[in-house]
């Protein structure tokens, strides 16, 4: 009805302007409190949670103890909740909606739903308003309908919607957060307002994770401890490891590092409610029995050394490098996380390639500029190294040179052709030495070529 | 006033990892023997524009210490700004192995120490780099100490590459200042990494000044040839010597 006609049946009605927005933020932040009773909480907009509870109603006294103790919960955080719960989402959908507080039995999807209006089977209002024309005004009655005429009149579309209401198709729900692979949970009858008792808490769960991993012969590359708050907040914090890991010590130790780098700490404010501990990712892993090879074990301690450098400072800063495939002496190295899986097959990464002969200087600088830094020089043209140049305003003349070592730039990577380079190997009345290219053949490619210094030798 | 047979006690725990030669024999002769591994060592560049060189002096005693293992790398963002970040090729170049290096890069000193201390836990590492930029108030006695400590517990030797920085109190086993050295004029083979490497404190021996030269094939340094030219400290621009504020 529109506004007007609404004020003037109740005198001093409370008018606020809707904000989508920022329901759609608050029920996110919802279905994350409700993750305390399942990690399988999805969104229903725009006004509803579809969380799978398969396997976890026992936890909280039976079904009918969940919806009431979820209802309650909700209302002390001042929601009004209507929920039920059946067999495939599409019935739970429609009773939650139409007959609040039903527990469907098992099975019994189909006959439950049948004295529903037809509006609760959810589907679009025109294929609704059509079937209430055809004199079909409830569930049961649709149901009756054979397959043929439902298909024929309304598309295979909206049979696939009653299927899946009557529970003859299965489908999932697609969950906020992603399903970990196993995980271990502790609640607390009064939420607990220290954070050593949440680490103690977290060390258990870590060793009961562990054996539940062991048992699957199982260890876990991702790992993530949920902090779910009374007031509602919840705190995830995540740990990553270069290869899978179980030993509950090693994944404290992970946390701990996390923890302690954190910029906003893990604040209880006034108490965990419940701690869960989730692993992701989880790959084959049998524990290697006591080795006496010194080798392996070195390689597992700098991989434990990598996990928690990453941990503490970022997986992105923890680096190793491979040798590429190119002349280009800034793509000639690539950094890749310390923690990324090597690729299986060692033939696809070349070999590290020597520049210089035996006997030789190097021939590449110990220290590289990401950015080469532009220079003033005076040489002679057209391909004579540098005489004179100026680097940050200081002048260096030059005592020895040697090259050049012509690179040309890959012509089949570019549409417009990049200037070659020739670089040249200096050293400067002091002693210093310098790798300086021109970036273009003087003639060729340009008039006016710019020099450049890329790096600096020891 | 300590007792000669406890400073011989001292001397023989301190060199229980045993030493690495450098390979230059006078240096290693005042070194009773090479550079201690499982101590400390600190390599200070001796301007700014020296940087780059103590770099590699400090990359080529990883090598001498590494023996083959993982050698860790661990960088202040503003280094790499300024000098220009580490090149594994260049690495290659001098006798490291590109894929034996992990390189961490932190923004802090407080997170470079830390970060040091943690790794020197791990006896799969050969080295560990730390490079510091400047006279940071948390590079103190104490956390050099702790550097200490903790490489006397597992061997594992830490390099403190600094630059940009005046000496101070440490606990460190060498001090370093280390300069560029020039090749003489009309050489033909230029080019090797070549330095001047001043010993200002050793804990227990003497101190000296080499011109040493790496050999990138055989992975050991070489006393420069006699005649080689030797940069006079001058009192002018570039060569301010490193000022030694308090006495360590």
């Amino acid at each position: 009805m529109p506004l007007a006609d609404a004020r003037a049946r109740i005198p001093g009605l409370h008018v606020f302007p809707a904000d989508e927005g920022g329901d759609a933020k608050l029920l996110v932040r919802i279905a994350q409190w409700c993750e305390r009773f399942t990690p399988l909480a999805a969104l229903d907009p725009p006004h509803g949670l579809m969380l799978d509870v398969t396997g976890a109603a026992h936890l909280f006294g039976g079904e009918a103890a969940l919806i009431a103790l979820a209802v309650k919960l909700l209302a002390g955080m001042g929601f009004e909740t209507q929920a039920a719960i059946a067999g495939t989402a599409a019935a739970a959908r429609a009773f939650a909606r139409f007959v609040p507080g039903t527990i469907v039995p098992p099975g019994r999807e189909a006959q439950a739903l049948a004295p529903l209006p037809v509006e609760a089977l959810g589907l679009e209002p025109e294929t609704t308003a059509t079937l209430r024309r055809a004199g079909l005004k409830t569930a049961g009655q649709v149901a009756r309908r054979t397959r043929a005429e439902l298909t024929a009149r309304f598309g295979a579309v909206m049979q696939a919607e009653l299927d899946h209401a009557f529970g003859l198709i299965e489908r999932p729900i697609a969950p906020l957060s992603p399903a970990p692979d196993f995980l271990a949970e502790q609640r607390f009858a009064e939420p607990i307002t220290s954070l050593d008792v949440a680490l103690d808490t977290v060390k258990a769960l870590a060793a009961s994770l562990s054996s539940l991993l062991s048992r699957h012969g199982q260890g876990a590359r991702a790992l993530e401890a949920v902090f779910f708050r009374a007031d509602g907040e919840v705190r995830r914090i995540a740990v990553e490891t270069g290869g899978p890991v179980r030993d509950p010590e090693v994944v404290l130790r992970l946390f701990r590092e996390k923890m302690d780098a954190l910029a906003d700490p893990l604040d209880p404010g006034f108490g965990f409610d419940v701690i869960r501990l989730c692993a992701h990712r989880t790959e084959r892993f049998e524990e290697s029995g006591a080795s006496f090879e010194s080798g392996v074990h070195a390689e597992t301690e700098i991989a434990f050394l990598v996990d928690r450098m990453a941990a503490r400072f970022g997986a992105d800063n923890v680096v190793t490098f491979a040798a590429c495939d190119t002349h280009i002496p800034e793509a000639a190295a690539a950094a890749l996380s310390a923690q990324a899986k090597k690729p299986a097959a060692a033939a696809t990464i070349p070999d590290w390639v020597r520049r210089r002969e035996p006997g030789e200087a190097p021939r590449r600088p110990l220290r590289m500029f990401a950015r080469p830094q532009p220079i003033d020089v005076v040489a002679e043209i057209p391909e004579g190294p540098p005489l004179r140049f100026r680097w940050r305003g200081v002048l260096h003349a030059t005592r020895h040179a040697e090259g050049p070592e012509r690179i040309a730039m890959e012509w089949w990577r570019h549409e417009t052709r990049r200037p070659t380079r020739d670089y040249f190997r200096l050293e400067d009345e002091e002693g210093r030495r310098f790798w300086i290219y021109r970036d273009g053949l003087y003639g060729r490619e340009t008039q006016s070529p710019r020099w450049y210094l890329h790096g600096l030798f020891a | 006033m300590k007792s000669p047979a406890l400073n011989a006690a001292r001397f023989e725990e301190a060199a229980r990892y045993g030493r690495v030669p450098l390979g230059c024999a006078d240096a290693d002769a005042v070194l009773g023997g090479g550079m201690l591994r499982g101590a400390l060592h600190e390599i200070f560049a001796g301007d700014a524009g020296h940087a780059v060189p103590a770099s590699g002096f400090a990359a080529a005693l990883a090598l001498r210490f590494g023996g083959g293992k993982a050698l860790l790398w661990i960088r202040q963002d503003y280094a790499a700004l300024e000098h220009g970040a580490l090149s594994p090729t260049g690495l290659l170049e001098l006798g490291q192995d590109p894929a034996r290096l992990i390189e961490l890069r932190v923004s802090s000193p407080v997170d470079a120490l830390r970060a040091g201390c943690d790794a020197l836990a791990c006896k799969g590492l050969g080295a560990v780099v730390i490079e510091i930029v400047g006279n940071p108030r948390v590079l103190d006695l104490v956390a050099t100490r702790r550097l200490t400590l903790a490489a006397a517990q597992s061997g594992v030797t830490p390099l403190l590459l600094r630059e940009g920085a005046d000496p101070e109190p440490s606990s460190a086993e060498t001090r370093w200042i280390v300069r560029t050295a020039p090749w003489p004029r009309g050489a033909e083979d230029w080019g090797a990494p070549r330095v001047q490497a001043n010993l200002v404190r050793h804990r227990h021996g003497n101190t000296g000044q080499w011109v040493m030269e790496w050999s990138c094939d055989e992975g050991i340094f070489r006393a420069a040839p006699a005649g080689a030219v030797v940069p006079a400290l001058s009192g002018g621009r570039a060569e301010t010597p490193a000022r030694i504020r308090r006495v360590a």
